[in-house]
């Protein structure tokens, strides 16, 4: 676990924690690549908002962006993801090793 | 749905019964043992200062909140080196302790919420994301494994 990643897991929560920012991400996972003219076809949100979600999640490094052409195209960055959840998910593992504690001491005999 | 990002919730099912758990989630000899692993000090009572104690970790401060037994205990845990009576929304996370009778034994939920409004320093916050988790793991598995299916192209 990198500082970097540590330093920036805040900012990465709060992106996250957006509904419309969820949807979007999701959205873009299951697309491969879109822009935002794509995107706001697909979201109950106008192309002016999706510039701006992107924005949020490219500046937490969960989107990248390519320019191609005239186009601006984003796709999720699977390596800060992967390190976010996988961190996450190793976190979850706390309480569940605290309550197992808690079990293995009320039935002892 | 956005992502969970406020609380962890989690479940387990003991072959004890409620007022044998209710005495290990509240009385400092216990809870020494199997959530600190150093000692423990609480003075069961809402507003009662808690505190538990890892070796090498050093001490946590709480606030009792909640004592209905033998079923509801909840303290605020703080994130900060602030007093325990100062304990608030911006410097502690709250945890939730529901003990329910279930088939002979006890189910415990233990809820930890609270954590968006949280107001920390760099140090406090980088020990809070060292120590805790989400509820939200799966919800972000999913995600990257949608994810890993589109390789980055660089």
């Amino acid at each position: 676990m990198s500082t970097a990643l540590a330093d920036a897991e805040p900012a990465i929560f709060a992106a996250l924690a957006d509904p419309t920012r969820w949807q979007l991400l999701r959205l873009l996972a299951q697309l491969g690549e879109g822009t935002a003219t794509t995107l706001a076809t697909e979201l109950p949100v106008s192309r002016p908002a999706v510039i701006k979600h992107l924005g949020v999640l490219d500046r937490v490094g969960l989107v990248t962006r390519r320019r191609a052409g005239r186009e601006v195209r984003y796709r999720v960055e699977p390596a800060q993801l992967d390190a976010t959840a996988r961190r996450i998910a190793a976190l979850a593992v706390v309480w569940d090793t605290r309550l197992d504690a808690l079990k293995a001491l009320a039935e002892e005999t | 749905m956005a992502a969970q990002t406020d609380r962890i919730e989690r479940h387990v099912l003991i072959a004890a019964p409620v007022e044998r758990v209710w005495e290990l989630i509240t009385t400092a000899e216990h809870l020494g043992r199997w959530f600190a692993d150093a000692g423990a000090e609480i003075d069961l009572r809402p507003g009662g200062a808690m505190s538990l104690t890892w070796q090498g970790q050093g001490t946590v401060h709480g606030r009792v909140e909640t004592v209905e037994p033998p079923h509801r205990f909840a303290y605020r845990w703080l994130h900060t080196s602030d007093a325990p009576e100062q304990a608030t929304p911006a410097n502690s996370t709250l945890t939730e302790f529901t003990l329910a009778a279930e088939g002979g034994g006890t189910r415990v939920s233990v809820v930890e919420s609270g954590f968006d409004a949280l107001d920390l320093d760099d140090a406090a916050r980088s020990e809070l994301f060292g120590s805790h988790s989400r509820g939200w793991a799966i919800e972000l598995g999913e995600l990257v494994d949608h994810a890993a299916g589109f390789p980055a192209g660089r």
